[in-house]
């Protein structure tokens, strides 16, 4: 929201602050100000002139030299303005003095311009006369300005004053940013309220009064409220022999700083009060209003009604309609009908001024896809006793400027109206909230600024109904907080039982993984949790696998963000495509971040979210590295029991290069080299490996705690076997083996070779393990190691494994 | 016998002095002191002499031989020194060429200001908990005061996923769910990803992280909360970093407040960094609203208690002078480097 300073001024009148000082204090009593612009930055030395003379340039055709008063002098200016003539009062730049901008109305220079006099064409000009463009404003705030001309005065203006306050310029404009509690400040008197609350001046808000004619509105209308849930008040008057015309430059130059065009007398007069009151008003032409009769209820489904802008609008029964006897003529709070308008030949004019259901408003200008400015107030929910005065103001004015001719009384229908309501003011427990400690006599003065009533024998606080925010203590304490000034209540800990802080234990064992990761060399990478259901196929995942049992998003950015992932590998291997893409060697990312899985379709439940510690890499390193790096991280996290690897069936993973991960028997995740075709998909050029660690699955089997378990004091023995043994034999089957058989005795055993080729016979292969064993207590004897040696070459051989020879 | 003693003395010791390496040395032991060296052929041929002589001799060709062997010693070890002199001159290598390094990964921006947080907040007693991401209406909206029909329930912020269900737009409702337990007091963050839904650009992301913080006892005051969160600002900018406290509204705190640091790039004078302002907002706060706590089963007449929610991101971005958000998601190696 935007106002200009002069606005607040003109119901503060003793303010008198720079911009600077106003916004700091502002916003640090609560109306929070963004920023402001000063309508006079860069004007300098510009005065009121009046040309006394012209006469053509010597040199020139397209100039002319004019002899120009300034009051204390006349000075001699060239200008090529097409508009000016003798007698004429223009602005005038004097040497040395500065304008905002050229006359083309472009973009202002960040100084300004600075204006010297000087010759043109030979001829010496002393100074300069300004368009309003050059005055770093525009037609639109002064739509009496010529275009692509010098700026003229009224003949009244007094030569030789001051350019610059004779067009109102020494102003500022302020944008605030309005919390939506805060419904009293969208509009001028709330600001001005606030600011007079800050600065310790006087409120002066109009007072409407008006004269009326004799004659009573209700003989020219009628207002029935058919749907009173979503309109609490309509407040209807009658304005006949109108004049429509311009409405007068101050009012024009406020709307035009509020970002709002001037129009004519009447919409600028609507607009003036949405504005001053932040009531929205409507102005109907009375001639079309069937039976002068207005009828506010609901829309039928699939109604059509022709809004003012000339659009059909297709209508609902949670639309509110405002009609007349017969058919629709407005959309409550949003837009005007076309049957309806004011055309420059209306003679009687009725203006509303009604309170309708915000959440209905907003919902229903968000169905019809038209936000208006005053479906942007209304939605915020108004306070149905300000409709009264809005209308009363609004006839003042139309008094004031002459327009109409205002009929007396007022047609004002509602229901129950919300009435003041009362707190308990209790200063010790706001002292005791706060932490401060405030007199209460200055809690009284600051809730008294605000317009709220405060009974000091009761030790109440009546609260006005356009203050809807203030329900409680906790509200009027803050209100206390905000006038007492939040940097003077002053810094404590909290006091009482010490806590002790802490990481849970699953976040302990990401920190391990990320720290695991890190020294291998992998960095962190953090991706979106939603993606496109064509992932799936990217990932070859066949269409009744159970990764793609979903959550859908009902209202996404798009598809590539409308599903809940289920499988953590989309967002990585998108990333390592990235890199690959920007040339990036050896890229070795990994994420710890969830999936989601559903427990059922339709979701009526919340999901199972499953952190997953999702590794991937290209460039150097292999399937064993991965494998490396998932084991570093178990040991690290103290995970006991044995892991074994069984050949993986994952569609995105290279067939015979995949394996999942089992902890005694249960799957704690999967790792493996990308599936080519996948590789092409995210279109990564070389061997691509993934691991991926289900953390639920993982973090039970963790434990930081340790025991030492001594060095070894008996020396340990090795066995060297190599075996031959069907190609498709697995080390790992080998190795349980081993395990199972070398029983307690056996502390290690390491594969230290693996060998096909020439020396053996075709589809076998060859293995060599070395195999330690190590007692504890003993020495171990000849015959323990050859009984376990023996059990183990037993099994091996019935398992398929040929001792070599 | 005397002067042929004395003759191998001199012989021998001026073999040694004249000696270049280690082999020469030790043929010079074997041809001396050896089994038929020198010095043992005098010896041999003690029962030549005299018998009252021999022990004079003996004791001659003793000292000959001990000072021999001395001799030979200091040599080889003036020798063994010399060689690992040479051998040291001979390895000197170019220490300024390039270090082998293990290309240890790095962290993402994001986890290094979240941890940088967490250690300042576990510090001062708080517990670190977790909450749903895809969550309940309830938990997200309604028990933190934000009734049905809210405008920030439109759907142009949240991603829903049913009408009762959706993505959550902040880390609040770990509040609720915490309160909730009953377990007093209480002293927590609750980290987590969020999501709104905005288009991407250099200062949005649909999907992003907050901190939430929530303190619940007796007798916490709206003078504890800047206390707290100025103890934060200072640990986490810096020993001269001033805050600024200005009123604010959320619907489930009351009073609000929003608050800005001092620029920890100019000090508060005002730079391109801060916008010329001189201050830098970083969070919102307040005191937890009455409703939510009876909601949650608090009572607000025995407890209070106050919140406040940080932007993960817009630390990170902050600190460290990342100008784009769209890098936090790319994930590009030569970006994540840097941290």
């Amino acid at each position: 929201m935007n106002t200009p300073l002069s606005w607040i001024k003109a119901y503060v009148p003793d303010l008198s602050v720079t911009a600077r000082e106003y916004m700091d204090a502002m916003t640090l009593s609560g109306t929070k100000t963004e920023g402001f612009t000063c309508f006079d930055k860069n004007l300098e030395k510009i005065v009121i002139g009046q040309i006394m003379s012209i006469e053509k340039h010597p040199d020139a055709d397209k100039l002319i030299v004019c002899q120009v008063n300034i009051g204390s002098e006349t000075i001699q200016i060239v200008t090529g303005a097409p508009n000016v003539a003798v007698g004429n009062k223009v602005p005038i730049v004097l040497d040395g003095g500065k304008v905002a901008g050229g006359h083309d109305g472009g973009p202002m220079p960040e100084d300004g311009i600075r204006i010297k006099k000087g010759k043109l064409r030979g001829v010496e000009s002393n100074g300069m006369m300004c368009s309003i463009e050059e005055l770093g404003s525009s037609r639109e705030m002064y739509p009496e300005a010529p275009e692509n001309g010098i700026y003229i005065f009224p003949d009244d203006a007094e030569v030789g004053a001051d350019a610059v306050e004779a067009l109102g310029l020494h102003d500022v404009n302020f944008e605030y940013e309005i919390t939506s509690n805060r419904v009293d400040c969208y509009s001028i008197l709330g600001i001005a309220r606030e600011a007079a609350a800050t600065f310790d001046k006087p409120f002066v808000p109009p007072q409407p009064t008006l004269h009326g004619n004799g004659e009573n509105a209700a003989d020219y209308v009628s207002v029935e409220i058919k749907d009173t849930d979503l309109c609490r008040r309509y407040c209807a008057r009658v304005v006949k022999n109108i004049k429509i015309g311009p409405s007068p430059k101050w009012m024009q130059r406020r709307l035009a700083a509020c970002g709002i065009r001037p129009i004519s007398n009447l919409v600028d007069i609507t607009n003036y009060v949405m504005m001053e009151y932040g009531q929205p008003m409507h102005a109907f032409d009375l001639d079309t209003v069937a039976g002068h009769k207005i009828v506010v209820r609901r829309a039928a489904d699939g109604d059509e009604f022709v809004t003012l802008d000339g659009q059909v609008r297709k209508l609902d029964k949670d639309i509110l309609m405002i009609c007349d006897a017969e058919k629709e003529i407005g959309i409550a709070g949003i837009m005007g009908g076309e049957n309806s308008k004011i055309t420059d030949d209306v003679h009687t004019v009725l203006f509303e001024s009604a309170c309708f259901d915000g959440t209905n408003i907003r919902l229903s200008a968000k169905r019809l896809g038209m936000r208006t400015d005053a479906s942007g107030i209304f939605e915020k929910g108004l306070d149905p006793n300000n409709t009264y005065d809005a209308i009363n103001r609004a006839c003042e004015l139309i008094e004031e400027l002459g327009c109409g001719e205002v009929v007396g009384g007022i047609v004002d229908v509602h229901g129950e109206l919300p009435a003041p309501h009362t707190l308990p003011l209790r200063p010790d427990w706001i002292n005791g909230f706060l932490g401060t400690c405030v007199s209460t006599d200055d809690m009284v003065r600051y809730l008294r600024k605000l317009e709220l009533t405060v009974d000091t024998d009761a030790m109440t606080v009546t609260v006005p109904t356009f203050r809807q925010d203030l329900e409680g203590e906790a509200d009027i304490a803050e209100e206390v907080a905000r006038f007492f000034g939040y940097a003077n209540v002053p810094t404590t800990l909290p006091k009482g039982e010490a806590t002790t802080g802490k990481l849970p234990f699953d976040l302990k064992v990401q920190e391990l993984a990320r720290r695991v990761a890190m020294y291998h060399g992998f960095s962190q990478a953090m991706t979106y949790s939603f993606e496109s259901p064509k992932v799936f196929d990217k990932l070859l995942i066949p269409e009744d696998c159970s990764a793609r049992t979903y959550i859908t998003i009902a209202n996404p950015l798009g598809e590539d963000f409308s599903i809940m992932r289920t499988l953590p590998l989309n967002g990585l291997l998108s990333s390592l495509s990235t890199n690959y893409n920007h040339r990036n060697k050896n890229v070795r990312l990994y994420e710890l971040a969830k999936v989601y899985l559903p427990k059922a379709l339709p979701v009526t439940e919340l999901p199972d979210e499953r952190v997953q510690f999702t590794l991937g890499f290209y460039g150097d390193g292999d399937f064993y590295d991965m494998k490396g790096v998932l084991e570093e991280f178990l040991d690290e996290a103290g995970v006991a029991g044995r892991l074994s690897y069984e050949p993986g069936k994952k569609p995105f993973l290279h067939p015979g290069r995949q394996a999942n991960v089992l902890l005694n028997g249960e799957t704690l995740g999967y790792l493996g080299e990308l599936h080519p075709q996948v590789a092409d998909n995210y279109e990564i050029g070389e061997r691509c490996y993934v691991a991926v660690l289900d953390m639920p699955a993982v973090v039970p089997h963790c434990t930081f705690d340790r025991k030492y378990e001594g060095v070894a004091k008996f020396p340990a023995v090795n066995r060297d076997i190599s075996m031959v043994m069907d190609k498709g034999l697995l080390a790992g089957q080998i190795e349980d083996v081993i395990v199972e058989k070398g029983g307690k005795l056996l502390e290690s055993y390491k594969l230290f070779d693996v060998y096909e080729g020439e020396q053996i016979e075709k589809g076998k292969k060859s293995m060599a393990y070395t195999i330690t064993f190590r007692a504890k207590d003993h020495t171990l004897s000849e015959e323990e190691i050859s009984g376990a040696m023996n059990r183990i070459l037993a099994a091996l051989q019935e398992l398929g494994a040929q001792l070599r020879s | 016998m005397k002067e042929i003693i004395e003759k191998i003395r001199t012989e021998a010791l001026k073999a040694i002095e004249a000696s270049g390496d280690l082999d020469t040395l030790n043929d010079i032991r074997v041809a001396y002191l050896g089994k038929k060296g020198e010095l043992t052929n005098v010896l041999k041929s003690m029962k030549n002499v005299a018998a009252e002589e021999r022990p004079i001799v003996g004791q001659m060709v003793n000292d000959a031989r001990t000072e021999i062997e001395g001799r030979l010693e200091a040599m080889k070890k003036s020798f063994a020194a010399k060689l690992r002199e040479q051998q040291l001159k001979s390895e000197v290598i170019d220490v300024t060429l390039p270090a082998k390094r293990r290309a240890i990964g790095h962290m993402h921006p994001n986890t290094r200001a979240l941890e940088e947080i967490e250690d300042i907040f576990v510090g001062m007693g708080y517990e670190v908990v977790e909450g749903p991401e895809v969550e309940y209406d309830y938990y997200n909206f309604e028990a933190l005061n934000i009734p049905a029909n809210h405008p920030a329930k439109d759907e142009q912020d949240t991603f829903y996923i049913t009408k009762d269900i959706l993505l959550r737009t902040q880390t609040s409702p770990c509040q609720v769910r915490v309160m909730e337990k009953g377990k007093l007091p209480i002293r927590m963050i609750a980290p987590g990803r969020v999501f709104r839904s905005d288009e991407v650009d250099a200062t949005h992301s649909p999907s992003f992280h907050q901190i939430e913080g929530l303190v619940i006892d007796r007798n916490i005051t709206f003078a504890d909360l800047k206390g707290t969160l100025e103890q934060f600002a200072k640990e986490m900018f810096g020993e001269n970093t001033r805050v600024k406290f200005r009123p604010h509204h959320f619907p489930f705190t009351e009073p609000s407040a929003e608050v800005d640091v001092s620029c920890f790039k100019c000090g508060g004078k005002g730079c391109r960094f801060c916008k010329g302002e001189g201050w830098i907002e970083i969070l919102g706060c307040g005191m937890v609203h009455p409703k939510v706590l009876r909601m949650s089963g608090i009572d607000p007449e025995q407890y209070s208690g106050f919140a406040f929610g940080l932007g993960l991101e817009r630390i990170a971005l902050l600190k460290y002078e990342i100008d784009d958000m769209r890098l936090l998601y790319e994930n590009d190696e030569r970006f994540l480097k840097q941290f």
